[in-house]
């Protein structure tokens, strides 16, 4: 039988991989990875602060990186300095401002590296109750929005002319993504957040002709990764975040090899 | 005969610089209008004022009651990330039956590849793919922004013919914005030069008698301005390159109100 833990880590780990799967679609469209590693940076910060003032660290987190967020929108308005530029900036001052705000917590229970890379085995009920919380948030949202944001993403413009409130949008994607990450830092950690939304979706992509089979695939292909990362966590006793995220890695790799060579394949028959 | 838009007394100002400047337009039913101006002169600008991507400064836009317009952007980049086929590009966020999907693919001559993914069509290809989404529904109003910018020459005429065809067949109105006046010439009912300002509008036979207007058009807008005629009633010589400055607009017209410039702005 399997130890209530280790059922734990698996509802955590199965719950992020479906959020992270069909949001990490537009990150892969949008190219905003370097956007979610930024957001990921600030969590540190967010984690610093929670503990400093005794508010729950998911709440922090999202108050710091939804914050984050908005200072980015106002700066990227400003179009005096070019976003990667303003996402390294800010980035790394949230990450340094973390480290320093961590450094006066003085509290020696305090694990660094937990936050870094994750911790899935100790996760508590209450982490559960954020994650499929804030799950079903960002799935409801995405549904009710997806056409929009698809077609943003295809045509700003055209979206715009059509009646989509673009500016809207943008926040709403930004804001799903710091929920993501706010439920995530226990699963993959703050360093590894971003791989959960990309490397699933990224995947995903080489197979499918639609946006809905690109996302829901994606989610599928998170949970596997998942499945199989805890497995070996446990069998090999390995740090269970970097497992989960080598799984989706080597997940990857297959599917591309794959991929080239089923259209190596069609190229010749139909040649 | 109400217009379906009505573009009163316009001003648009973006960085202290005034884009456009009491600048008014009516659309009317089966019109087909052509909006003509060197780069930077405002042309995209009144374009999505009348479409209401953002309110003017000053002045007003005034839509007849449940106006179905259909918007032809530029260019589509189709990104090859996004696994999507021009079939559902066609119907993203447009509730239409398979009907008529298959009568616009039919009209426009996109049957062929509308099971294709949107990233392996030409430039041509795909024009005529978001002239279809924008004729789905079927609006009274086609708004085009250099709808034929990048294409070649075969494909401008191969895209002006069939916009042509359009127009006879649905009587639907058009605004485009173009430079490719010489190709639109027979469809246009009245073209509007603008520059910040309309420059002067009319009918576009008054300017094809002249054969050099024709041979010169899109080489040199400066000396296309100097042919047509002119009935704005400030003076400023139009033998220079269209790259200069127009800052003394903002200066002389008392309407503009004066902002600090800053610098490195550019007139978009």
């Amino acid at each position: 039988m399997l130890d209530d833990f280790i059922l734990r880590a698996l509802a955590a780990g199965i719950g992020v991989a479906l959020i992270a799967g069909p949001l990490g679609c537009f990150v892969v469209w949008r190219r905003m990875a370097y956007f979610g590693d930024s957001l990921a940076h600030s969590a540190l910060l967010g984690i610093a602060l929670g503990l400093l003032y005794g508010v729950n660290v998911n709440l922090g987190t999202v108050i710091v990186c939804t914050a984050f967020a908005l200072l980015l929108v106002w700066l990227q308005h400003r179009k005096v300095l070019a976003t990667d530029t303003l996402l390294g900036i800010l980035a790394h001052a949230a990450l340094s401002i973390g480290m320093v705000a961590i450094s006066f917590l003085d509290n020696p229970r305090f694990n660094l590296h937990s936050y870094l890379f994750g911790d899935i085995l100790t996760v508590l009920m209450t982490d559960l109750y954020w994650i499929y919380g804030g799950g079903v948030i960002v799935i409801g949202l995405l549904i009710v929005n997806w056409s929009s944001l698809t077609l943003m993403t295809i045509h700003e413009d055209l979206a715009k002319a059509e009646g989509v409130n673009t500016v809207w949008s943008n926040i709403l994607l930004m804001l799903l993504m710091t929920i993501v990450v706010a439920v995530s830092i226990r699963i993959v950690g703050i360093l590894l957040i971003t791989s959960m939304l990309i490397i699933p979706a990224a995947s995903a992509r080489q197979i499918v002709s639609s946006p809905e089979t690109m996302a829901m695939l994606a989610a599928f292909l998170g949970v596997l990764a998942v499945l199989v990362g805890i497995s070996g966590s446990v069998e090999f006793d390995t740090p269970s975040g970097p497992s989960i995220v080598t799984a989706a890695a080597l997940m990857f790799a297959i599917i591309s090899f794959a991929a080239v060579l089923i259209r190596r394949h069609r190229q010749r028959s139909s040649s | 005969m109400t217009a379906l838009v009505s573009a009163r007394n316009l001003h648009v100002i973006r960085e202290g610089k005034a884009i456009l400047n009491d600048v008014s337009l009516d659309v009317e039913e089966k019109d087909f209008i052509t909006i003509i101006g060197p780069n930077g002169a405002g042309k995209s600008m009144l374009l999505k004022s009348v479409m209401g991507f953002f309110e003017p400064e000053k002045g007003s836009v005034t839509r007849k009651k449940g106006l179905k317009v259909g918007y032809v952007p530029q260019r589509l980049v189709a990104d090859h990330t996004i696994p999507i086929s021009t079939r559902r590009f066609l119907t993203l966020r447009k509730r239409a039956a398979s009907a008529e999907v298959t009568n616009v693919a039919d009209e426009t001559s996109i049957t062929e590849f509308l099971d294709k993914p949107l990233h392996v069509l030409s430039g041509g290809e795909l024009q005529r793919v978001l002239l279809a989404r924008a004729l789905l529904g079927d609006p009274e109003l086609l708004v085009l922004d250099e709808p034929a910018q990048n294409l070649d020459v075969t494909g401008q005429l191969a895209f002006y013919k069939l916009l042509d065809k359009i127009y006879e067949e649905r009587g639907v109105s058009i605004l485009m914005v173009s430079h490719d006046l010489h190709l639109v010439m027979s469809s246009t009912r009245r073209v509007v030069c603008l520059y910040h300002h309309v420059c002067c509008t009319g009918e576009p036979h008054m300017v094809t008698r002249d054969p050099e207007f024709i041979s010169l058009f899109g080489n040199d807008m400066a000396r296309l301005m100097a042919v047509y005629n002119h009935d704005h009633d400030h003076s400023h010589s139009h033998d220079h390159d269209h790259n200069h400055d127009h800052a003394h607009d903002a200066a002389n017209d008392p309407k503009v109100i004066p902002r600090k410039t800053s610098g490195g702005s550019h007139v978009g």
